[in-house]
């Protein structure tokens, strides 16, 4: 426990940065649950070590959702969508499901408007993180907190 | 496991007519926007299945829905919103998906279809969608009058290891939030419908088994008695209301 | 089910963005869950969903579990030509869905 919270700390401080310390064979041994450092860890897998900006993507989720198992989610970048300057892929991310991966959406100058809308699962109350890819190579993110509630009354007896 | 917490104040009876709400109402402005759009409503696959297996022919006698009934967006009018209705064959009031099943059995020379099928929840959500914005107008006469009191009787009787009864909450309680949820009035203006916690669509017997679980008492088996008498007084009850179907709820 | 529900303006004029909006059904089981007597439920998702326009791909979503039960997806593209949009589903146990739609375009 205190190794595996150690190494965790350590990769916190150390901006996330940390993708190649074997961090991948501490988390297969605890139970299937992304946590905010593997969350960071996917993130570095998609962005490598290029620096990743707050701003730029909005990302509309309600504050509150009602049932986990289908959040209403947008995702956008405005951005002329010319073939000289558009958004090359918009990635989601969570910090609390069994996996920190949501998806991932490709576009091109055709797409006329960077924006999706979709519908996502959440385990339990969480950060949301949307990551942009500009065709400059610059990438940009947004995050939202989400306060998900269980039903009240459960089917399975 | 349901954890409530009630109100002092003794049952407060039937809710009048000014204050009856959809179960839409008690929804998120985004889960309200899903039901709205048929575009973005997943009930509406249903539907839409529901469409070709009533143009289909099946069964012994190679017969499709559409032989007899014709159009349904003209013969269907107003039908779903009229269920259970009274069956002077079986000498009882029967629900939507009993109606499909004795005509499969009956004319169509087919095997009834299971309570939950994909098939039978695709033929009662077609039928649901041509009574939709139609008031609910359940028939009750000397008929129908001792099963709506044996539905009412369930209704107000508690019931299961909680010991509580269908009015304490939705009579008394409802608008008032059980865990991270609101209470509705248990309307049932939009079945079948789409419920997120399922991830499927599914009727209004479902969710009532649903409640009885939650409430620790033996749910009734799909088609019984009890199950549709309490339909018919949640109808009957909901009289005027308008009918939403296919609706989604979390 | 009615496999997949598709919205697409019939008619748009040349240069202007038109939303799509796709609803396919599927279970999209996470492969996390357990049966009432402890067996894991394997995993069965859709993974990959491609529009292609006139044979041009203009969109690509790579799905995870993450993803809600019977997937929507809304988009855009700009309308250049009349023609045919498709779609492709493809995921787990070979699961693979195409529907098609005609555009007229002004």
């Amino acid at each position: 426990m205190s190794r595996n919270t150690s190494r965790r700390e350590f990769l916190l401080t150390a901006g996330g940065a940390a993708a190649g310390i074997g961090l991948a064979s501490v988390i297969a041994v605890e139970s299937a649950r992304a946590t905010p450092a593997t969350m960071q860890e996917a993130i570095r897998k998609v962005v490598g070590p290029a620096r990743v900006n707050p701003g730029r993507v909005k990302l509309e989720l309600p504050p509150l959702v009602e049932n986990g198992n289908t959040v209403p989610l947008t995702v956008k970048v405005e951005s002329p969508m010319t073939a000289a300057d558009h958004v090359k892929a918009l990635h989601l991310f969570n910090e609390k499901n069994p996996q920190p991966d949501v998806a991932s959406f490709r576009f091109g100058p055709r797409a006329g408007r960077a924006s999706v809308s979709t519908r996502i699962r959440l385990a339990d109350t969480q950060t949301v993180i949307a990551v942009c890819e500009l065709s400059d190579g610059s990438f940009w993110s947004a995050s939202v907190n989400v306060v998900v509630t269980l039903a009240a009354c459960l089917e399975d007896a | 496991m349901c954890v409530v917490v009630l109100a002092a104040s003794a049952s407060a009876g039937e809710i009048p007519r000014a204050e009856r709400r959809s179960g839409s109402d008690f929804m998120s402005r985004e889960t309200r926007a899903m039901q709205d759009d048929d575009t973005a409503n997943p009930g509406m696959l249903w539907v839409l299945e529901g469409e070709s297996l009533w143009n289909k022919k099946t069964g012994d006698a190679g017969r499709a829905c559409a032989e007899c009934h014709g159009d349904a967006r003209a013969s269907m009018k107003g039908v779903a919103a009229r269920h259970p209705a009274f069956d002077a064959t079986r000498g009882r009031p029967v629900t939507l998906e009993q109606r499909v099943n004795v005509c499969r059995t009956e004319r169509q020379k087919a095997p009834p279809l299971a309570y939950e099928s994909r098939e039978l929840l695709a033929l009662t959500a077609y039928l649901a969608r041509q009574s939709r914005g139609l008031p609910i107008d359940v028939a009750t006469d000397q008929r129908t009058q001792p099963f709506l009191d044996a539905g009412r009787a369930t209704f107000y009787r508690r019931q299961g290891q909680l010991n509580l009864a269908c009015s304490q909450c939705h009579d008394d309680n409802w608008g008032r939030q059980l865990a991270g949820n609101v209470v509705p009035q248990a309307h049932p203006t939009g079945y079948p419908l789409y419920r997120l916690e399922w991830q499927s669509l599914g009727s209004l017997q479902r969710r009532l088994r649903n409640c009885l679980i939650g409430i620790r008492a033996e749910p009734y088996e799909y088609g019984a008695a009890e199950l549709v008498d309490l339909e018919l007084f949640l109808m009957w009850r909901a009289r005027g209301m308008t009918f939403e179907a296919p609706a989604v709820r979390p | 089910m009615a496999s997949a529900l598709i919205n697409v303006p019939p008619r748009a004029k040349r240069g202007e963005i038109i939303e799509i909006k796709t609803l396919i059904s599927h279970p999209m089981e996470t492969g996390y869950r357990r049966t009432q007597l402890g067996a894991l439920v394997p995993r069965d998702i859709i993974r990959l969903f491609v529009c292609t326009y006139n044979g041009t791909e203009v969109f690509r979503a790579e799905l995870h579990p993450a993803i809600a039960a019977n997937p929507f997806i809304v988009f855009s593209t700009v309308a250049t030509e009349s023609g045919t949009l498709a779609f492709q589903w493809t995921g787990d146990r070979g699961f693979s869905e195409t529907e098609s739609v005609a555009i007229t375009v002004d």
